[in-house]
């Protein structure tokens, strides 16, 4: 087990190389130098052209001067002393910026992690408990649904509707014209009811924290935090609900035809006690690898999430930094990306083995 | 008579027992359907949106003017802002409106009679519009996925069939590949190589193609020491023929599941980095850049998010159901 921990965290390193010289190269190579686009800002600022010997000092002040396998070994003679170098936007270290960014990010993928498995597996041990029931029919038909829309779009949605955009304007006339028909729209608890509650104006959709609210006391605060978090962590999450589920549904019918759930039921205990206590356990497993396959994607989520939502996360730096081509930024945020991502896969795989003793790594 | 019908049963080749089991699947072949109908707007988008005529005849001189490829504002310039004079004969696409021309006085127009699903912001038709990004969606889903499985088959067969070293360089290919945010690549590589739809296709498929590779591998590791492969390499036929001519086809059901939903993938990553503003570059209409142009009036112009998303929406779970609908047909355990 532990000769097995160290060869997959040693395996990291040639992983890692891999993906930055490729990257590197790429971003190196690609058409518009960094040092020309500060140039043209400049010069717009100015006026005129720019002479030569300036592209030149600028080039050597980025150290762009250098052949790329030359600048490729200094990035990484640098990054064994975790120095990423400074952001080219704003001179700060890079590594400065990504440590304000991650833990925002990080919050919101383990709060998602954690409701994509609360919601998902007992959904797939009902749909399984209960095959072909209309329960289980709707709920793979609501989910199927679920998986096919993309989350940019149901974010959009969701502040219009209830962030209080067009759409919230439009359901609060709805319910007020449905107030008027029944007669309780001049009553108290009417008039309190269409301004408190039914504004739809009910989640935050700017940012992670209202406006002075570090000043607040702490569990005004958090709960401040969890209502921002609300609709990111929503769009986040419902797509993985279908593939989870099923994963959960497919695993628990499996195990529920094996041999030692029927001496089980022979024994006479209780369907809750049968399934909740023996088949359950066994049928979690291939769902705790999913760990594994969420990771990349929840990162790859919180690029788009992030940047309708303005929060300034690892998604919204990195999304930033491509559009501002911002070299030192983009390599940092690669490097910590797959670091993280490696260590989250080899994680998945450790808990395999915890989860199924059967399971031993040599 | 009961022989004649359990020959008959057996001489139905595999595709052919997978296409009648596909077709018992309604919500597949809905979605089959769907398809269809997306094919047919993309295809025949040149002649169901535009404002110039497809077909006319003036001065005695006939015209045929579809714009069958792109929808250029400069090929025909003489017939630009063309009204029909007497005795001129023509015939107009289904919808008048250009998908590129602007008409300001027109602009953010809710839905009407006259635009059946509004315009944008500078007065473009909007069903106009998304029926010329039904081509740029579609297109990048199949060439991107096509790409994804040429270089995944490659890959994966040289994998499968060599194994020793050329398996173990490839396999460590993969799994570098597979272990990083794709879609994080792909957006960082558009950000800097540029928005051109090649570029987006070629970097969607190429990110794409680890999972192919990974899927013919095992299916090469399955077949390689199987009877009908040891009786090719008995012949003297070369590995190549071998690998193409008579592994690769027994291994492609699964290729086919896979490279079905990664046709809906793909359509949602393209309109993901138009959202994003790193698809294909305006003014070319896609479905993800008319959302992307709907987030600065998210406050009353439901019309610019509605339909754009209900199309993105519509393709991906008809390629989704097709998918499926391919899976559970090719799937022995689940065969009646």
């Amino acid at each position: 087990m532990k000769a097995y921990l160290i060869r997959r965290l040693l395996l990291i390193v040639p992983t890692f190389i891999g993906i930055s010289i490729i990257t590197f190269a790429v971003l190196q190579l690609s058409p518009g130098n960094p040092a020309f686009m500060r140039l043209q800002q400049m010069r717009g600022a100015m006026g005129g052209e720019i002479p030569p010997e300036i592209i030149e000092q600028t080039k050597k002040f980025y150290g762009l001067d250098r052949p790329i396998h030359e600048r490729y070994v200094i990035w990484m003679g640098k990054l064994v002393t975790l120095d990423f170098g400074n952001s080219y936007k704003d001179n700060r270290p890079v590594l400065e910026r990504i440590t304000e960014a991650i833990p925002i990010t990080i919050q919101l993928n383990v709060i998602s992690i954690i409701l994509m498995y609360l919601i998902s597996i007992p959904v797939g041990v009902y749909s399984a408990t209960h095959p072909a029931s209309r329960g289980d029919t709707s709920m793979t038909i609501l989910l199927f649904i679920l998986y096919s829309l993309p989350s940019f779009w149901v974010a959009m949605l969701l502040m219009f509707f209830f962030g209080g955009g067009g759409g919230s304007d439009s359901l609060g006339a709805l319910v007020t014209r449905g107030f008027t028909a029944v007669g309780i729209e001049d009553s108290g608890a009417g008039r309190w009811l269409l301004e408190n509650v039914f504004t739809f104006n009910w989640f935050p959709i700017f940012g992670i924290s209202s406006e002075g609210s570090q000043d607040w006391p702490f569990h005004k605060w958090f709960l401040d935090r969890l209502w921002h978090y609300i609709l990111p962590v929503f769009c986040l999450t419902y797509a993985s609900f279908a593939i989870m589920s099923r994963y959960a549904r497919a695993g628990l019918i499996e195990v529920v035809r094996q041999d030692y759930i029927r001496t089980a039921r022979a024994y006479g205990f209780s369907e809750r006690i049968v399934i909740y206590k023996y088949a359950l356990r066994n049928s979690l497993i291939p769902i705790v690898t999913l760990l594994g396959m969420l990771i990349p994607s929840l990162v790859a989520g919180s690029v788009i999430i992030e940047s309708i939502f303005s929060i300034p996360g690892m998604g919204r730096l990195f999304y930033e930094s491509i559009l501002g081509r911002d070299y030192p930024m983009v390599m940092g945020i690669f490097t910590i990306t797959a670091v993280l991502t490696m260590l989250g896969l080899i994680l998945s795989d450790l808990l395999y083995a915890v989860v199924d003793p059967r399971i031993k790594f040599e | 008579m009961r022989e004649t019908l359990v020959n008959k049963k057996q001489n139905l080749s595999y595709w052919a027992i997978v296409l009648r089991q596909f077709k018992q699947r309604k919500m597949a072949v809905l979605g089959i359907y769907v398809l269809g109908f997306l094919f047919f707007v993309a295809i025949f988008a040149p002649f169901l949106a535009g404002d110039r005529p497809i077909y006319l005849v003036k001065d005695d001189k006939t015209y045929l003017l579809p714009n069958i490829f792109n929808y250029k504002d400069l090929v025909y310039v003489e017939f630009d802002r063309w009204q029909p004079g007497e005795g001129d004969f023509s015939l107009s696409p289904l919808i008048e409106y250009s998908p590129r021309r602007t008409n300001l006085r027109d602009k953010l127009e809710p839905p009407s009679w006259e635009h059946l699903l509004g315009t944008d912001e500078t007065g473009r038709d909007v069903l106009s519009r998304m029926i010329w990004g039904t081509r740029i969606s579609i297109s990048v889903g199949f060439v991107a996925v096509g790409i994804a499985v040429f270089i995944g088959v490659i890959m994966g067969s040289l994998a499968g069939y060599y194994g020793g070293k050329v398996d173990m360089v490839i396999l460590r290919i993969i799994e570098t590949m597979l272990c990083f945010p794709g879609l994080i690549i792909i957006l960082a590589l558009i950000a800097f190589l540029g928005r051109h739809i090649s570029i987006i296709m070629a970097v969607i498929g190429i990110i794409s193609s680890p999972n192919v590779a990974r899927l013919v591998r095992g299916e090469f590791l399955k077949h390689r020491e199987s009877d009908f492969a040891t009786a090719a390499r008995g012949t003297g036929l070369s590995d190549l023929r071998i690998m193409f001519r008579h592994i690769l086809p027994n291994s492609l059901a699964p290729v086919l599941v896979d490279a079905t939903f990664g046709v809906a993938g793909a359509i949602l990553i393209e309109t993901a980095l138009s959202f994003l503003g790193l698809g294909v570059p305006p003014p070319t209409p896609s479905w993800g850049e008319l959302l992307e142009e709907s987030k600065r009036y998210v406050d009353f112009a439901w019309w610019l998010v509605t339909f754009p998303g209900l199309a993105i929406f519509v393709t991906v779970t008809a390629f989704n159901l097709v998918g499926e609908g391919f899976r559970d047909a090719m799937d022995p355990r689940l065969r009646q």
